[in-house]
């Protein structure tokens, strides 16, 4: 009877957040659903149209394209930045935990914008680049796909640190000095023994990393210049300026189906709790 | 076990630690620690927790480097060799295995790391697995395993590519006591097969006493006795060394008087005659006598022995064994142990006499 009630208590608690979910997202997304079904007119024609049409198919490979160089890119450097964190000196990770949390604090707008500030063709990057005379023509490093690569990669950095993080710290110190002790270089102790104990913070950072990138707005549309368009811009040109919501809507559909997959995939390979460091 | 699977080419090192000093911050882990490790021994460093005897065991395995002093290991200095180099196989407490690598290929890596052959590591670890008796568990991950079976596996990885010196840090503590004592006897048979020098820590002065050839006893950072496991134990040079091998009773003497390598003085009226093993200086002493020593009777018995008078106060009872606990006349507390079978229970509140032969017991400073 007692763990009756704690656990209806429990869910009361939770109930706020469940109704202003059910409210906010679920009700607003069948909405959706429906309108992928039935706008022009009732049938499977826009889900067809997802396979057949050209430009929402090259959107789609972008975007891939897109989600997995920024994955690489950001659990390479998460990586790098997770080892200085957890095994460092006390001045390295204080370094660290600033890299990681501060981008953290400030607005995806805002961090947009930096970048653009940085590798515009007027940029930082070109201008210092020029007046050192290394360069002739500005190099083209925003408004095209290597600025979306980029912002999205350095926006995303964070996320992959801290499963990564989690992992390394789960590190038995002694079976690192065992290998030591068996003659290992630290070469062989970091590839053979550190990196595979890491692989499930790898795969949960991978995940989270690809699954966030899917869905980018603001980013690729800011250093994209729309001349690089990722899904959920494509969703926002097809419902905001032209009248093609039921489009809209089956992509967004797909899209939400294709992230609950890899949300599904996460929970089987790392628990919820270690994502969080 | 097949005779013919001797490790025994293993060449076995001898290292002298000379003056090993070992200071974190302001505190002294290891004070001027000197001491020898002869080849092929079975050495035990003993010590509660604290005493230092953990930080020589990294020190000697090359993780920490001594604040002073130097380390020589068959006449080559190693105090600067980082533990990579160093070759010696480590037992670590908990194990240390590689969770993401079978049992074979965690009894393989040190192989491995060294070159050898594909052919030579599937030989060589073929054979230690059947030498800890893992047969049938070489495709398990660690988690999979007991924690004998873990240990075994721990064992067969340090010892798999003959070492000079294997080092063990506690590897027993998390085993319960039957699993224990099994390993215990493992260990001291890969120690008669392998020839190699063991260096094994413990807090467990049973465990200490059964397996090593000598004991070294550390606290507070200083080696405090080295010796085989019986001199240790029956002729202790100081009360720390006496009191944490076992169970002693301790009679403070006065008029002490001494004659040669024996001592006598007086302890509540009656003369008490004792192998004096120290120098000792002054007139107090303390008598000390382990409780198996001694034999309760009814009459103070022969004369080649010393006698006190006591009353019975109780009795444990240990299976094997049943021990007495007695007051002297004067309120001394003493306990007595002695074999189950060959005494009739004692009632408590009788008056009895307590003996002992006069070479059983030994002289310590009062003081400490």
């Amino acid at each position: 009877m007692i763990g009756k009630s704690a656990t209806s208590r429990k869910i009361l608690l939770l109930a706020p957040l469940l109704l202003f979910l059910g409210l906010a997202y679920v009700v607003p997304f069948l909405g959706v659903v429906r309108w992928s079904f039935t706008m022009p007119e009732v049938g499977l024609g826009q889900y067809r149209a997802l396979f057949t049409d050209p430009l929402v198919q090259s959107v789609f490979i972008r975007t891939l394209r897109i989600c997995l160089v920024v994955t690489a890119a950001a659990l390479v450097a998460a990586y790098a930045i997770g080892y200085v964190w957890v095994r460092g000196s006390s001045v390295q990770r204080m370094l660290a935990e600033f890299c990681i949390l501060v981008p953290f604090w400030i607005s995806v707008l805002t961090r947009a914008f930096g970048w653009l500030a940085m590798l515009s063709n007027r940029g930082l990057i070109n201008t210092w680049l020029q007046s050192a005379g290394i360069i002739s023509e500005p190099l083209a490093l925003a408004r095209n796909e290597l600025g979306v690569i980029i912002g999205m990669t350095h926006f995303l950095i964070p996320f992959a640190v801290f499963p990564i993080a989690s992992a390394m710290r789960s590190i038995d110190e002694r079976v690192l000095l065992a290998a030591r002790g068996m003659g290992a270089s630290r070469t062989r102790i970091f590839w053979t023994v550190f990196v595979p104990l890491t692989s499930g913070g790898l795969i949960g950072a991978a995940l989270i990393v690809f699954v966030f990138a899917l869905g980018f707005f603001v980013t690729p549309a800011i250093l994209g210049g729309g001349r690089s368009v990722m899904v959920a811009e494509l969703v926002y040109l097809r419902i905001f300026q032209s009248p093609d919501w039921g489009l809209g809507a089956a992509i967004s559909v797909v899209l939400v189906l294709f992230i609950g997959i890899l949300l599904a995939l996460m929970r089987r390979f790392i628990k919820p709790a270690h994502l969080v460091g | 076990m097949p005779q013919n699977m001797q490790l025994s080419d293993a060449k076995a090192a001898e290292i002298k630690a000379v003056s090993i000093g070992k200071t974190f911050g302001a505190f002294h882990a290891l004070k001027d620690l000197s001491l020898d490790i002869g080849r092929g021994e079975f050495l035990t460093l003993l010590g509660p927790s604290g005493s230092g005897k953990t930080t020589f065991l990294m020190i000697l395995a090359g993780f920490t480097a001594p604040t002073t002093g130097r380390l020589v290991m068959d006449g080559k200095d190693i105090t600067d060799v980082p533990a990579e180099d160093r070759s010696y196989g480590m037992v670590f407490q908990g194990y240390a295995l590689f969770p993401h690598l079978t049992v074979e290929q965690n009894i393989a890596f040190p192989l491995k790391v060294r070159g050898r052959s594909s052919s030579e590591i599937k030989r060589k670890v073929g054979e230690m697995v059947e030498r800890v008796g893992l047969v049938g568990h070489e495709k398990k991950l660690p988690a999979k395993l007991s924690g004998g079976q873990q240990q075994r596996v721990a064992l067969a990885r340090a010892l798999v590519f003959e070492p000079s010196v294997l080092l063990l840090d506690e590897p027993f503590s998390a085993l319960d006591k039957n699993l224990r004592e099994m390993m215990q006897q493992e260990v001291k048979r890969l120690h008669e097969e392998t020839g190699t020098t063991f260096v094994f820590v413990t807090h467990d002065q049973s465990e200490a006493l059964a397996l090593s050839s000598r004991v070294a006893i550390f606290n507070h950072g200083e080696l405090l006795q080295v010796g085989k496991p019986k001199d240790v134990y029956e002729r202790p040079e100081n009360r720390f060394v006496a009191e944490f091998l076992g169970e002693i009773n301790l009679l403070p003497l006065d008029a002490l008087h001494l004659d040669g390598d024996r001592a006598a003085g007086q302890f509540e009226e009656r003369t008490i005659v004792l192998n004096k093993t120290m120098p000792m200086t002054g007139s107090n002493a303390v008598a000390a006598i382990r409780p198996e020593h001694m034999v309760i009777s009814a009459s103070p018995q022969s004369s080649d022995r010393n006698a006190i008078t006591c009353r019975v106060e109780g009795a444990t009872y240990f299976g094997a064994s049943t021990k007495y606990h007695l007051k002297t006349r004067k309120g001394t507390s003493l306990a007595v142990s002695m074999p189950t079978a060959a005494t009739s229970p004692i009632a408590p509140q009788t008056d009895v006499w307590v003996s002992w032969p006069v070479n059983q017991g030994f002289l310590l400073p009062s003081g400490g």
